[in-house]
Order: C-alpha cells, then structure tokens, then sequence
C-alpha cells in the first residue's frame, strides 16, 4: 500500500472559550491515501471542520501529532505553516469566498500568483467547465458556478491535497453535482487526495473511502468497492 | 508585466472606495498644503533673509547721535569686538512729489564720497549711484519709485531742514536695512509716502550742517563677539555727543519685523499641519478598519491560498498608501497655490531683492513624507490586525458586537426613548472610542476654523482700540526739533486745521534692577481728546501727575506691577535719571509705550512747556492746501496721515482676511466631510441588516433615516463645546507666538464667530449625512437580507 498523505495520531483539539472549554477533537487517529476521495460525515458540531483546519494548516492542535507524508505539521510555525498551504494544499469552502472585485478568472490568479508550477487560470477554469465564464465577477456566476471557480482556484497549483468543506452545502442538486463532477474530474486528471465534508450522507457513494465522526473522535471507516458517478447521487 | 491578482483587487477596492478614499485625501491634503505652505515660506523666507543679510553685510549694531566729530571713528573702531563702523548722516524730510496731494516722508542716507559702503550695502536695481560731487541727485528705494512710477531722471521736492530742494532720481536701490520699510509714525509701509533717499555724503553734511560730523553710526561685529559689552562702550563714547543709545537687531525696525513675521510662519508650522495629519490618520484607520471587518472571509481565503501575513499587512496598508499619494499631489498643487499666494502678499510688505527657494523641493519631499507617514500609521494598526486574524476564526462570520446592559441603558430605559433613539444611544456607548474620535475630528474643524476667524475679531479689537479710541486724529506732525507749547498757536493757522494739540515724546530707557527697556514716553494735556491713553474695558485715562503708566507688555518685560518704583533715563539733552512710581497699567496693542503727565515731564526735563509731535484733525475740503503748507514747514521731520492709514490697514486686512476666511471655510468643510461622510458610510455598511430590517417591519425611509442622521448629527453637537476650546487654543498659541515688542494680538473671540464656525461645521454634517442617507433609498431589502456577513 501507498505511503499516507496524512497520518493522525490522538489528535484533539479545545477551544477555550474562557467559560467552558470545548473538545472540539478528542482523540483522532486516521491515515488518508493518494489519488482518494474521501468523505467526512457526521452531525453538526462533531468538530470536522476542525479537523479539516488542521489539516489544511490553519488551525493548531491541542495535543497529538499530525504528519503530512514525511512533514509533521504540528509544531510548525506561522511562516511555515503559510508555505505549506502555498505549496501542497487547495481548500474549498461551503459560501465559495471569491473576492467580489476579482473576475473568475483574477480569483483563480490569486493563486497562481503564488505558486511554483500553476496551471495557468484558463486552463483550471476549463476542468471545471468553465471557460465560457472567464472575465465574469463572482456577482455575475451562479452559486454553483461561483463554486466551480472557487475548486479552479484551488486546484489551480496542482495541489497535493484538495480540502473541500461542504461544498454542495449552499447548492440545489443540479449545481450541485456540476461541482461533485468538477472534484471527480480534477481527482481522476490530477489524482489529487480529496476530502470532502458533507451532510449530503448520499455523496458517500462517490467515495473511495467514508469518514464517520462523532463526538470528536472517528466513529468508523468504510471502504467503497464500487463507486457511482455524481450525477447518478440522489439528493 | 501582467498585474497580479492581489494587485488588481487593490486597485479595484481603491476605485469603488473612491469617495471615502477622495474625502480622505482632501483632509490630507490640507495637511500637506498648510506645511507645505507655511514651513516653505518660512524657508524660503529665513534663507532669503540670512543670505541677504550675509552678502549685503546688514549691521549688527546702530548708533544715533545729535552731532558727533567724525574724529571719534578711531576710537571706536579700536572697541574690542568691532571689524567695521561706518559712519554716516541721516535725517528725516518731507517731500513733496509731483502728482501727489499728501505730503510724503522721506529719510535721507549720506552715501560715502568713496562711493563704497561696507555695512548695509544697497543693491543698485537700475540706473545708477548719485555723483559724489553732486547736491541734487539721489538715488531711492525701488519700491517707492516703481510705487510712484518713478524712473531715473525723474525729480520730485524735498524740504531739507527749512530749504525747498529738488532733488533728481539717478538710480533704485534696494537695503538689507529696508525689507520693511516703515515710516516714522506709520503702523504698515507706504510704498508711494515714505521714501528711503540716498544721497551723496558731501551733499547731506552740508544741507543738514554736518561738515565733519555724523549723526548715526552703523557697527559690524565679528563673530562672537560680546553685543552687550560694544553696546555700553559705544553709548560711553557718545553720551557727550547726544546718542539715544546704541541697539542691535533686536531693535532695527526692519528686521524686527522680519523677525515677528518668521516666528508667526514657525507657529503655523508646527500648530496646524498636525491636527490635519491627526484627523487624516483617524480617518484611514476607521475606513479601513470597516474594511478589514467586512473582508474577514478574504483575508482567511487568502491566507488559506498561503499568502503571507506581510503580504495581507501590505494589502491594506497599500490601500492607505494610493488615498495618501492622492492627498499628497492635491495638498502639492494646493500648497503650491497658497505658497504662491502668500508670497505675493509678503511681496506687498517685504522687499528682498530675491526669494531663495532651497529647499523647495526638500519641503515637498518632507510634507509628501509626513503625509505618506500620517496615513500608513492610521493604517498599520488595522493591517496588523489582518495579519494576525487566525485563518480558521477569519473563515466565521463574525461574533455579533455584545450590548451590554449598562447604568447608561438603565438610565435610557427610564428616559422611554423611542426605538430609533436607543439605537443611537446604544450604538455610541457601544463604540465609544470610536464616537469620541469622531467628535473629536468634528472639533477640529470648529477649532481650525474658530481660530481662523479669531484674527479677524482680534485685528478688529486692534484697530479699534487704536484708531477709534486711542488715535482719533487726522494727521501726526513730528517736529524735527521740539517746539515750544505756544508754537501750537502757529500751527491752527495751518489750512483745514481744526483742532490742534501737542504733545511731548522723549526717548527713555526704563530700569528695573537689572531689567531695562528702551522706549519712548509720551506726554499730552489731561483734557487731551484726539490722542488718548486707553485703560482697560475701553475707560479713557490721564497718567496722573507723579507717576508713570505702562503698557502691560512692557510692565511684564521689566517685572513691574503698580505701585512700583522704576528708574527712568532720559536719553537726550541732559540724560538725568529719576525714579518714579508705576500708577497703572493699559493694554496697548501696538508698540510698547510709557505715558506722564504733560506737566510733570516737562518739570522734570526743566523746561518751559515743549512739545515735539502736533495731533490735529481736519477739514477734509482743504486737504490740497494743508499738504501744500505742509511741504513749506521748515521744522517738520515727517507726518503721518492717519486717515489714509486706517483706510489702507482696514482695506489690506480685510483683503487678507477675506482670503484666509475663504480658504479656512473650505478647510473646515473638507475636514467635516471627510470625518461625517466616512463615519455616515461606515454606519450604513455595518447597520445595512438592521436599516433594512426596520423597513421590512414597516418602519417608513423618514424613520430609518432618522438612526443614520441621527447620530452623525447627535455626535457633531456634542463635538462643539470641545471644538470651542481647542479653537481657543489654538488662537493663544498664535496670539504667544507673535507676540512681540512691535505688536500684540489680542485673545478676543467674540461669540459670534464661534457660532458662525459651528453653523458651518454643523450645516456641512448634515449634508455629508444626508448624502450617505440617500443610499438607503437604494437600499436592496431582498439582497441585504440575503448576503452573509
Ligand atoms: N473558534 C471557536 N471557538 C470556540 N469553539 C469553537 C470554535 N470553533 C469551533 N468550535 C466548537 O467546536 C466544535 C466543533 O466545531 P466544528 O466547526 O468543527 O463542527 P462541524 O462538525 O464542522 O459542524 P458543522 O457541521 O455544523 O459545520 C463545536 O462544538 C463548536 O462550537
Ligand atoms: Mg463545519
């Protein structure tokens, strides 16, 4: 078996509210592969986008260790942290985050700007369909179109790891499976590791593998032998 | 080059910002422009005079006598200290110019026979220097003769000590002893009625009797030398030969105010500039606060894409930048406007023979840089507050702001306030720091704008005091000689005279232990009624036989109050010194004089009733013939004519005060503007939810409306009192900073102009907020209600 993208071991995250504290992760051990779609369900609250924080660099640990490959990313500083996330990470969010005075194509730029070997924005955009859209502003696109600009954006640099949090969660089941195309098509081209956190339990199906929280901690994981295409999910 | 993203959003964000952005700048702006003007003329003007004064050689010291034997030279040119003493004649005349009515003024240099002079050096501007044989060509100050359009060969009449001569121009000079160039008596030079004569020495010695004599000495000093310890041994050498003392600087008519002038441009340097750059600062650090909240969810996203905390810190500090380089070219051009401005109308007072603007282009680096600097420290607390905002908290919406339930909320409950008011109420207490820099930027403009118009009601307090109730007379006639009282009978005789009366002025040097002060003691009839001494609250007062009054600037000088005694030396005829009591004290605002009683002086001189200046008023219909008679009168020195006078003081001050009223007014507005608009703005974007929450539940535009004005305006009342205040400081600190032996500016701020700031200030709040109110006309309900703070 392939060498992991990450590796967790009893991981736990509090926040320290000043009141109460609160074990946003208690205890997580997990390992995520290469070329993998991985989905991330659980009830509201049960700390996964803590967890995708963390491993997108954003967020520090309480306690346990996190490695991605042969880096372990807990313990790293502000100024390391910013150039993981440069180099090896595209993120993805539920409310899209364009920059509302950037054209589709200047919001894939952001990126670009900043990257070692980027695809150029026109080249992303077309992945995700959408080249006729280019030189349009975020108000201008529709929510899953904006969506589609926001994985452009991510992918963009050739990412390692693609961190996607609910990113149907503000869409209609027709946009939103031109977005869970979008991430098929950029995992099967660029064989990027994709995490996706969902309420959409259905989106599961799309899966290589299937993440379980409660509570903070990982309740299962299962394996897909078969998977289906976005478009045959039921939403 | 293509751009790059983050780049493109700056430029973007700077352009739908650009009203924000522009009310900004224009604060900015005038931040730069003030310093820009000021502190450049103050360069420009210290150079220029430095350099003048160094090339020319302007004299360090002055020393007038009656008649001293020119064999003395050795002697002095022998005290320690001195490298050159020139002596030379000098005497005051009337003149009569062709095409003129009034009689002008003249004083007359001897020019050395050798044609050199080495101390106060003139400076030839056209034509040539008099023939040293010659008794009838002279050279004079350029202004006078451009003011007379005067060219070389022209001639006008002199009355030189009782003979009617003419005398013919051969050339213009311009003096370092002459920038300004003040008449005998006169309080503002007169270009076209005072003339500076120069006159070949062999000719001047023998008109005013001076064959081997001089009657005036100039003294230059090698650096380092002692200027007290020359002073004493010069006033030692020709105490026999009638000097009134010996002076520096300090006391040359001309530099003094030269000098007054540089220390009122340092004031406006280092008072004005600030308060723009501070106001300036607040602003970009509110704006961009705003903006640093409304754009939390990029600022995660772009850290997420791994842009560094520089790089974001950089983002909005860049934005700062762009609004200050705007500022800065406008205050530029503006300041350069004003600079421009303001050179010409020293040019009315000033006479340099150059400007040198060194270092104008430093002054604009320096402005360009305090402004740049003002702005990026507004922003650099917001910036920096991007750049620590921890990606994953950055990606949540923001916490919504906690009101708490306070004593104030307490208090306001009980008040029963309508909804719209609580939310006003509760909005300021919630953000107090930021209402009270609001307020504070409002008072500001009330202050600048306050202390602007203070000049006008000090300048009016001035004239009033002196020409309406200090001054009452027509024309002034300074004798050349004094004259006995009964002369007076003479001069009624004078056409168009009406009422005549005399008065006695000695030249004195007042001690108080080791305080001393030269000035001049003024001596008239009690029953005295066209010149007056004037004590406080406007009360006409006689100096009572016994004593002496002072003005208050001149008692504080030399540690005096009432009831004190002090020494008094006479410095002409026999230089006795007696000790008198100080019986009170008036506020005078120009000069620094003492008074006495008529006939006590004249006891205490030994002297049968003289007099040396005549005050009279006029007949305005025979003014022709007065002036004729006038230019026939052997014994007059000058005149002063102070019905012109109040005219061309009241005309030149009203003319400058129109204009910096002006310039003030949009000062004040922009200042307004900038801090109201902005803040309007801000309230809008924050309370854009809530507004349009009103209005879905049927609260009416009028209604909504109401919160947004309301606290603008609700916070710019409040800022008034305080902005009354500074302005009252502000106005102190230039009444200190000018404050000279010359003149005093009084602390009057009459009502009127504070209300007049604060209706201006206020009128301005409103439309600024009325503005910003129309946008919620436009208020989206649907898509407010539907966007994600
Ligand atoms: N900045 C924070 N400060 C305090 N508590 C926090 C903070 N962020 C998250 N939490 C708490 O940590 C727990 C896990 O939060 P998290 O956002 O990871 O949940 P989630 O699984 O993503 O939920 P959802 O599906 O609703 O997005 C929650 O109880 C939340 O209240
Ligand atoms: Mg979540």
């Amino acid at each position: 078996m392939e060498q992991p993208v990450f590796k967790l071991s009893g991981v736990t995250k509090v926040y320290d509210t000043g009141k109460v504290k609160v074990r946003a992760l208690d205890g997580v051990d997990l390992e995520l592969f290469p070329h993998e779609i991985a989905v991330l369900l659980g009830p509201s609250g049960s700390g996964k986008s803590t967890l995708l924080n963390i491993l997108g660099g954003l967020d520090q640990v309480t306690g346990g260790q996190v490695w991605f490959r042969d880096t372990e990313l807990t313990g790293m500083g502000d100024r390391q942290l910013t150039a993981y996330r440069r180099d090896h990470v595209g993120f993805v969010f539920q409310f899209y985050n364009l920059v509302a005075s950037l054209t589709a194509r200047e919001n894939v730029q952001l990126v670009t700007d900043v990257s070692r070997d980027p695809m150029t924005p026109a080249e992303a955009l077309s992945l995700v369909g959408l080249e006729p859209r280019l030189d349009h502003f975020p108000a201008e696109l529709s929510g899953g179109e904006q969506q589609r600009v926001a994985i452009a954006r991510a992918i963009a640099k050739r990412p390692e790891v693609l961190l996607c949090d609910e990113p149907t969660g503000a869409l209609d089941s027709k946009t939103g499976v031109q977005v869970l195309e979008a991430l098929k098509t950029v995992n099967e081209q660029l064989g990027t590791a994709t995490i996706v956190i969902t309420h959409n339990a259905m989106i599961r199906k799309m899966a290589h593998r299937v993440l379980r929280f409660q509570d903070g901690r990982i309740g299962s994981v299962e394996v897909n032998e078969t998977r289906i295409a976005p478009s045959e999910i039921e939403w | 080059m293509v751009m790059h993203a983050l780049d493109r959003k700056l430029l973007r964000d700077f352009v739908r910002l650009w009203a924000q952005a522009l009310a900004i700048a224009l604060v900015l702006a005038c931040g730069v422009a003030a310093l820009l003007m000021s502190f450049g003329m103050y360069q420009a003007m210290g150079d220029s005079r430095d350099a003048y004064y160094e090339r020319n050689r302007f004299a360090d010291i002055w020393a007038p006598a009656r008649r001293a034997p020119i064999s003395l030279l050795p002697e002095i040119a022998a005290i320690p200290g001195i490298r050159s003493a020139e002596a030379r004649t000098e005497g005051l005349v009337t003149l009569d110019l062709p095409g003129r009515e009034e009689t002008a003024v003249g004083q007359i240099i001897s020019l050395p026979i050798s044609g050199e002079t080495f101390l106060n050096v003139p400076i030839l501007r056209s034509g040539r220097l008099p023939d040293p044989d010659s008794d009838a060509e002279v050279a004079v100050n350029e202004p006078f003769a451009i003011a007379n359009g005067y060219q070389a060969g022209d001639s006008f009449f002199a009355n030189i000590n009782g003979t009617r001569r003419e005398l013919t121009i051969t050339g213009t000079l311009l003096s370092p002893e002459f920038i300004y160039a003040l008449g005998p008596g006169a309080l503002m030079p007169d270009k076209e009625g005072f003339a500076v004569i120069w006159m070949p020495e062999r000719a001047v010695q023998a008109a005013f009797d001076m064959t081997g004599a001089f009657n005036s000495l100039t003294i230059g000093l090698y650096a380092g030398a002692r200027e007290d310890e020359v002073i004493d041994q010069l006033d030692a050498i020709l105490e026999r030969y009638g000097t009134t003392g010996a002076y520096g600087r300090d006391r040359q008519i001309s530099d003094s105010f030269v000098s007054s002038e540089l220390d009122q441009l340092w004031t406006m340097t280092i008072v004005l500039p600030p308060i723009f750059f501070g106001v300036a600062a607040f602003l970009v650090n509110m704006v961009l606060g705003r903006i640093v909240a409304l754009e939390r969810s990029e600022i995660g996203l772009l850290k997420a894409l791994g842009y560094s905390n520089t790089a974001i810190a950089m983002h909005y500090q860049m934005l700062a930048v762009l609004t200050a380089v705007v500022g800065i070219l406008v205050g530029w051009a503006f300041g350069a406007w004003l600079a421009h401005g303001l050179a010409t109308l020293y040019a009315k007072f000033f006479n340099f023979p150059y400007l040198i603007f060194r270092g104008s282009w430093s002054v604009y680096a320096v402005s360009g840089l305090i402004g740049l600097a003002s702005a990026a420290f507004g922003a650099l607390r917001v910036a920096l507050r991007a750049a620590r905002l921890p990606p994953a908290v950055a990606m949540q919406p923001p916490a919504p702001p906690r009101f708490r339930r306070g004593i104030i909320d307490r208090t306001l409950a009980r008040l029963k306030l309508s909804q719209p008011m609580m939310m006003i109420i509760r909005s300021i207490t919630r953000w107090p720091i930021r209402a009270a820099s609001n307020a504070l930027g409002l008072s500001m403009a009330v202050a600048v704008l306050g202390a602007a118009s203070f000049f006008d009601d000090a300048l009016n307090k001035m004239l009033d005091t002196t020409f309406n109730l200090a001054n009452r007379q027509d024309a002034v006639l300074i004798f050349a000689e004094n004259l006995p009282e009964a002369a007076l009978d003479n001069l009624k005789a004078l056409p168009g005279a009406m009422q005549i009366e005399g008065q006695l002025s000695e030249s004195v040097l007042l001690r108080n232990g080791h305080l001393e002060k030269h000035t001049a003691l003024e001596a008239r009839r009690p029953d005295a009624d066209l010149s007056r001494v004037i004590g406080g609250s406007g009360r006409v007062m006689a100096a009572p036989p016994g004593g002496l009054v002072l003005s208050e600037r001149l008692a504080e000088q030399l540690a005096l109050k009432v009831g004190d005694d002090v020494e008094v030396e006479f410095l002409s005829g026999r230089r006795e010194t007696v000790t008198l009591p100080i019986t009170g004290t008036i506020s005078q605002y120009i000069g620094l004089s003492a008074y006495a009683d008529f006939e006590m002086l004249n006891a205490l001189r030994r002297q049968a009733p003289q007099i040396s200046v005549a005050n009279l008023t006029l007949n305005e219909d025979e003014k022709l013939a007065f002036h004729k008679a006038l230019s026939q009168m052997p014994v007059l020195a000058g005149t002063a004519m102070l019905t012109d006078m109040r005219r061309s003081f009241e005309d030149t001050i009203q003319q400058n005060i129109n204009i910096t009223a002006t310039v003030y007014v949009v000062i004040a507005v922009l200042i307004t503007v900038g801090v109201t608009y902005n803040s309007a703005r801000i309230q809008l974007s924050e309370r854009a939810r809530e507004l349009a929450s009103l209005r879905i539940l049927g609260f009416s535009r009028g209604e909504v409306s109401f919160i947004l004005v309301g606290e603008t305006m609700l916070l710019a009342v409040l800022a008034q009192p305080f902005g009354w205040l500074v302005g009252f400081g502000i106005a102190w600190a230039f009444t200190q900073g000018v404050n000279s032996d010359l003149y005093e500016i009084p602390l009057v701020i009459s009502p009127a102009t504070f209300a007049r700031a604060s209706l201006i200030v206020l009128l301005t709040a409103l439309a600024s907020a009325l503005i910003v109110r129309r946008r919620i006309d436009r208020l989206d309900l649907v898509a407010v209600m539907k966007t994600r703070e």
